[in-house]
């Protein structure tokens, strides 16, 4: 797999903040990228880096191999902010047109990729009708649309699922694995852990301006894996002490059990069959990312405080 | 297309083909028309009405003397008048003279303050009425007083030839070429402020209906200004043109249709409108105006009016863009933020209506040159003649002031489009404007 986007030490202070304040990471081709950070972590300006909207105080950026080019590699690069609007007087087909446009596209090639897409998504009849009587979660429909209509090999997406039904939420969560499927290369960037869990290959989990951990999704949950395990058994024992795990849970036919170090999962078992209890069940309990995350950042200060730079 | 080609294209036709730009289009020169010929025909179909006046304690030179041709009031000589009983008697103002006739100040008594014009016409009056008793003291006649007296009145007009270099000399109308000078810079004043603020609409909307960050992931910040202003003065252009169109069409039609005299008395109107005042010879200047309306150069006004139109909209639409790129939703202090470009948009058009009859003068001639003033003040002047330095320097400063302040304003626009939440000051905007980029 190619390297699509490499970053190096980039650094963004703005008056009262060091809001991205040295990260680096690499994004290959075709991966689905999860950047995740609380409120304010400096997610957002992490990503108009990445768009070319700022420049980085320091460090550097290289886009499928070469140092980025704001106003060349445009063309490739699809973004949808997380604070999104439309021109509100605008016709819808003609507001697709013009973004489209404004990328790079001639008018002719964009008016069938406008086609296209709202033939997938069942939207041709919109048309002629205004955006301002869109509801949002149309609005939110055209907006994806409009962000990966001129075939971009890098697409960020910020929060693309806030305020969507279920039902749009997985028609475009499908284009998106679709799109990487194809090759397209996709940062997604959300606060919602569980949509990560699903869609995410790779994760860079930033706070405070700095990136505090990157990797994939199953190397990232085993790291942090406490030993924890799920057990299924017709009886539970009486006498749950013993030195081998420590039950966190009990239930009426389950315990959710933590192994001490150095035991292993047979010696569990083997306790069980002991004491001649048969058990359903035995399964390891991974850590949800949630759990990580609210782990990795609690005991930061809940609100970053504004700080002084120099 | 290139993308700022794009831009321009989009808020063009956004604007011209919206609903309101055809209404104003069109409405409003209707308006206009609707205006002059009401106030023409209201104005020769209500009579002023003569204001009595009782002179008392005359010294003796005015009994005889006194009179005014204006209309506008009637002197009467009553006995046993005073201040306690002249409304009663009906006159609607008392004139003491005190049996005075060394001190040249009498006292008016009236029920309310009297008009200016009035004030004005009393005074003449006396001081032709003194002229004329002199004249009879040193052994005139008051028949050949009376004849002298009516043949002078209004009797002399002047037309002016202005030399040109090679002795040449070209008759130029000096009411005709004030009007247009003062129509012109109005109507750039007016439209100034009215596209300035367009522009600055234009980029609050972006703004914070936060399509901005969409649009500027795909071109420079820089290109988005400038497309929004070039496609705005695109818009403003058309409307001039149509509004200038529309209304030839409307005058000629009006003269084709109306009768003659209806035409007098609009144009009349119209020319009172200008600022020129109503008086007697108003007749003979239209007169001349018709005679002398091919001594205007006009290709040349068109020309510099669309200079500097352009030229003082380009040069105030940045500043207009870059305060518009630091409001937020709540624009309480979008007043504030404004004040200061708007202040030398008003100062400039004072500095003209209070000057414009004396085109030359030092604060004429400085303001015309200053861009800051420039595209107003300098279009008052230009009708009657300009040396050629000092519109190429007027012209120059424009041009490289437009160039100055679209440098600074995109750099507050740059940093402005994309802040949330946050109040912005005119100190931070200011450095912001000359932050190292």
């Amino acid at each position: 797999m190619n390297t699509i986007l490499e970053l190096h030490n980039l650094k963004k202070y703005f008056a009262t903040q060091k809001a991205v304040d040295d990260i680096s990471f690499d994004i290959q081709q075709g991966d689905i990228f999860g950047l995740l950070g609380p409120n304010g972590a400096g997610k957002t300006t992490l990503i108009r880096m990445i768009t070319g909207i700022f420049y980085p105080d320091s460090g550097s950026i290289t886009f499928e191999g070469k140092k980025f080019d704001p106003v060349s590699d445009a063309r490739h690069i699809g973004y949808m902010p997380e604070e999104r609007g439309l021109y509100r007087k605008m016709k819808i087909g003609e507001h697709a047109l013009y973004l489209a446009q404004l990328k790079g596209m001639g008018r002719h090639e964009a008016m069938q990729k406008v086609k296209l897409w709202f033939e997938k998504f069942e939207m041709q009849s919109w048309w002629n009708k205004r955006v301002e009587d869109l509801s949002k979660g149309m609005s939110q429909k055209l907006q994806f649309v409009t962000t990966v209509l001129h075939e971009p090999r890098l697409i960020i997406l910020d929060e693309p699922f806030s305020g969507l039904d279920p039902v749009n939420a997985n028609l475009i969560k499908d284009e998106i694995f679709r799109l990487a499927k194809n090759g397209s290369t996709i940062i997604f960037s959300t606060h919602r852990m569980e949509q990560v869990e699903e869609i995410c290959d790779h994760i860079a989990l930033v706070n405070k301006g700095k990136k505090i951990l990157d990797g994939t999704v199953k190397n990232i949950k085993h790291t942090f894996k406490e030993n924890h395990y799920q057990i299924g058994a017709a009886v539970l024992p009486e006498h749950l002490m013993t030195p081998i795990f420590k039950v966190i849970k009990a239930q009426s036919d389950s315990l959710l059990v933590q192994l001490f170090e150095d035991t292993r999962t047979n010696d569990v078992l083997r306790y069980f069959i002991n004491k001649n209890i048969d058990v359903y069940s035995f399964k390891e309990v991974l850590p949800s990312l949630s759990d990580i995350f609210i782990k990795l950042v609690e005991g930061s200060p809940e609100a970053r405080q504004f700080q002084s730079i120099n | 297309m290139n993308k700022t080609g794009l831009i321009i294209q989009r808020e063009y036709l956004s604007r011209v083909r919206n609903r309101t730009f055809l209404l104003s289009t069109f409405l409003l020169p209707i308006v206009f028309m609707l205006f002059i010929f009401g106030s023409a025909f209201f104005s020769s179909h209500s009579k002023k009405e003569e204001k009595k006046i009782a002179v008392i304690n005359d010294p003796g030179m005015f009994r005889y003397n006194l009179k005014d041709d204006s209309g506008s009031v009637l002197f009467y000589f009553p006995a046993a008048t005073d201040t306690t009983n002249y409304l009663n008697k009906g006159y609607d103002a008392l004139l003491d003279m005190n049996n005075d006739s060394v001190h040249k100040t009498f006292t008016l008594y009236s029920q309310r303050q009297i008009d200016l014009d009035n004030k004005e016409i009393i005074e003449n009056n006396l001081d032709r009425a003194y002229a004329n008793n002199q004249l009879q003291e040193n052994g005139i006649s008051k028949a050949v007083v009376d004849s002298i007296d009516q043949q002078t009145t209004d009797a002399y007009a002047i037309t002016n030839n202005v030399t040109k270099e090679k002795g040449e000399t070209q008759k130029v109308n000096v009411e005709l070429n004030y009007g247009i000078g003062f129509g012109c810079g109005t109507l750039i004043y007016i439209t100034l402020l009215v596209f300035g603020s367009m522009v600055m609409r234009g980029v609050k909307e972006e703004k914070t209906n936060r399509i901005v960050e969409i649009i500027i992931s795909s071109v420079e910040p820089f290109e988005l200004m400038m497309g929004k202003i070039f496609g705005i003065a695109a818009v403003a252009l058309t409307q001039l043109f149509l509004w200038f169109a529309l209304i030839t069409i409307l005058f000629a039609a009006a003269t084709w249709l109306l009768p003659s005299g209806a035409m007098n008395h609009a144009q009349q109107a119209a020319q009172a409108l200008h600022g020129g005042g109503y008086d007697n010879t108003m007749q003979l200047k239209i007169a001349a105006v018709l005679q002398t309306i091919h001594s205007i150069n006009l290709l040349g006004i068109v020309g510099c009016f669309v200079f500097y139109f352009l030229g003082g909209f380009l040069f105030y639409a940045a500043l207009f863009a870059a305060v518009g790129s630091t409001i937020n939703e709540d624009s309480q202090d979008t007043q504030a933020l404004t004040l200061p470009i708007t202040m030398p948009v008003i100062f400039s058009f004072i500095i003209l209506s209070s000057n414009i009859t004396n085109p030359d003068s030092p604060v004429m001639v400085w303001a015309s040159i200053i861009p800051f003033s420039s595209p107003i003040v300098m279009m008052g002047r230009i009708p009657g003649g300009v040396p050629l330095w000092q519109l190429g320097l007027s012209m120059t400063f424009l041009i490289a002031g437009f160039f100055l302040t679209t440098l600074l304003a995109a750099k507050i626009y740059r940093t402005g489009i994309l802040m949330y939440g946050k109040k912005s000051s005119w100190k931070e905007m200011i450095k912001w404007a000359f932050r190292k980029s």
